[in-house]
């Protein structure tokens, strides 16, 4: 069976309309409007394997929602290719729609006037999920997000956090194959979104999902996704492990050590980030690690010694930078 | 883990317009309140009318003042069969990215518009009872009560709810191509007032005014069902109103198709 998720060259490029500030460049809008074009996704293909949870990374305006967005059927690409469960997403077929869920944590997908449970009900029409399935899995939802006592309860009047566990749980209603979560977890307090996480975690583990998630918590991809797509400026950068992102874009590792001997001098080991008498954090080139531990192991009685790849966070940081 | 489907459509409608009939309930106030607001416009016609029908011995255009009552109180349940889902909401909900969602799901956003504001009229009605019957006492509308009639306005005022969805609906479409959509529909609004019936029944408009109205829909959406129920149509003309009502539904159905198709394509929400 092919992969669930195939893009393959999908290009979207913008028309956008655009005028200098100030009134005669208005009046002079109305006879010559000019246009650019903005390329928001360029040659961008990957593919996505059956159960596999994919972190989709990029700052603001990489063209990550706007891929999702074509592999949702929302936009028609300018070209390229792309499958999800074998369809072509534009042409927007039932069976596929059916089978997909896209959950855009900036936006509200319930009734906001009524409590979730009417919006549940409206998706159990719209999907044509039968009774006893239904049913079966509200409760098992509703039980691990711990909201019961909230179904009842307009949407307008939940937290963010409480809207977030049931737009999740009114995009799985319908036991999607694929996932398309965007954000998910924006302006969640830290234990909302390891609730969210866990319970998107379970559904991958125990249905087989499959996921795409962008977020920019790195939080979140780390605790979901073992492999990570990076796009910036609509291009894709990294394709692979996320273990491999620091490799790849990192050119140095963390030292830490600790001992009551430290030499007074380190500076030619590396960058010192920290260091006080008995501990010290070096910042070393990745080619020089074994090198610079070997000779902080002779140097002195070193009673403790770690060798840490840099932060997700900075690392995510230099490849948008471009540093 | 998908689920085997069992989509109906008869089944999404009456979910659908549950949505709509709760949604309306819970602010029963407001819709109640939008109803009152919806009574100044038929009284103001009502009085300029009566009193014309009066300085002119009884009768304007055929109606006396007990036939023009009728006609302006069955105009407010009308006037809330003729709210459907409008270009300014089109051009809202375009701009907001809201129809995402929408596009996101296996049915198309046409039936979960018109089964929710189908739901929303029902709730309406139950909210418009109470108003009815305070006009009836005011204005003492003259109404000759038949069966088929009642019958066959229950048909009219569905059909004209169902043409005027979609002569909005197919409106709403422009903004797929400029995000200013609704400056047109304020024309359209504007000609609709006078060739639907809402202003002045059209029997008190010039002959090629009446007549322009015989072709353009929005008659058929509003004047037909009231004249329906105050009994002013024979079965042949009732009939002929219901099949006006049935090609229009289909011709701008058809338009809607066709437009939709090429306005999906131009959907660029961008940055949304």
């Amino acid at each position: 069976m092919d992969d669930p998720v195939i893009a393959e060259g999908l290009t979207k490029t913008f028309k956008v309309p655009v005028r200098e500030a100030g009134l005669r460049e208005s009046v002079k809008s109305l006879f010559r409007r000019q246009f650019r074009y903005v390329e928001a996704v360029k040659e961008v293909g990957f593919r996505i394997p059956a159960g596999e949870i994919v972190g989709f990374l990029g700052p603001n305006g990489a063209g990550k929602t706007t891929t999702i967005k074509m592999l949702t059927g929302l936009l028609h690409p300018t070209s390229g290719d792309a499958r999800v469960l074998g369809y072509q997403p534009w042409k927007r077929d039932k069976d596929l729609l059916r089978r997909i869920a896209l959950v855009m944590g900036q936006r509200n997908n319930l009734q906001w006037d009524l409590p979730a449970a009417d919006s549940f009900l409206l998706n159990k029409a719209i999907y044509g999920v039968p009774d006893g399935v239904f049913r079966e899995r509200l409760d098992d939802y509703v039980d691990r997000l711990e909201v019961g006592a909230l179904l009842d309860k307009p949407v307008r009047n939940l937290s963010l956090g409480e809207r977030m566990k049931m737009e999740i749980i009114a995009a799985m209603l319908h036991g999607p194959e694929v996932v398309f979560l965007d954000e998910p977890t924006i302006g969640l307090d830290v234990t909302m979104q390891r609730r969210l996480r866990q319970f998107v975690l379970d559904q991958n583990k125990e249905e087989g999902v499959t996921v795409l998630l962008t977020s920019h918590y790195m939080a979140d991809v780390s605790a979901l996704a073992e492999r990570v797509i990076v796009i910036n400026q609509g291009s894709l950068l990294y394709d692979g492990a996320l273990t491999g992102l620091s490799n790849r874009f990192s050119s140095h590792k963390t030292i830490r050590v600790e001992a009551s001997d430290l030499p007074a001098d380190l500076d030619g080991l590396g960058r010192v980030v920290d260091r006080n008498s008995a501990q010290a954090t070096l910042e070393v080139e990745r080619d020089r690690v074994s090198e610079v531990a070997s000779k902080l192991l002779s140097a002195a009685t070193v009673t403790d010694l770690s060798i840490e790849d840099p932060p997700l966070e900075e690392v995510i940081d230099r490849v948008f930078s471009g540093r | 883990m998908t689920t085997e489907n069992q989509f109906s459509l008869v089944r999404y409608y009456a979910a659908g317009a549950r949505t709509g009939f709760q949604r309306d309930l819970q602010y029963r106030m407001a819709t109640f309140m939008v109803l009152v607001g919806f009574l100044i416009e038929p009284v103001v016609y009502l009085s300029v009318w009566s009193a014309v029908a009066r300085a002119q011995g009884g009768m304007v255009g055929g109606f006396d003042e007990g036939q023009l009552a009728a006609y302006y109180v069955v105009w407010t349940l009308v006037r809330v069969y003729n709210t459907a889902f409008d270009p300014k909401a089109w051009e809202w909900r375009i701009r907001q990215g809201r129809i995402n969602t929408f596009l996101s799901q296996p049915v198309h956003m046409f039936h979960r518009d018109f089964s929710f504001f189908m739901g929303s009229k029902i709730a309406w009605t139950i909210l418009w009872i109470p108003i009815a019957v305070v006009l009836t006492l005011v204005f003492r509308p003259s109404i000759e009560w038949h069966v088929v009639n009642v019958a066959a306005f229950a048909i009219a005022i569905w059909g004209g709810y169902a043409v005027r969805f979609l002569v909005l609906y197919v409106m709403g479409m422009i903004n797929f191509w400029t995000t200013r959509g609704a400056a047109m529909f304020g024309i359209v609004s504007a000609l609709e007032l006078i060739f639907s019936g809402r202003l002045v029944p059209l029997q008190l408009l010039p002959d090629w005014a009446e007549s322009i109205s015989t072709w353009l829909p929005f008659r058929w959406t509003f004047q037909f069902p009231i004249e329906v129920l105050i009994g002013r149509l024979d079965a042949t003309q009732i009939a002929a109103g219901i099949g006006y009502q049935a090609a229009w539904a289909a011709g701008l159905g058809l338009l809607f198709t066709v437009v939709w198709r090429r306005a999906i394509r131009r959907y660029e929400a961008v940055g949304n």
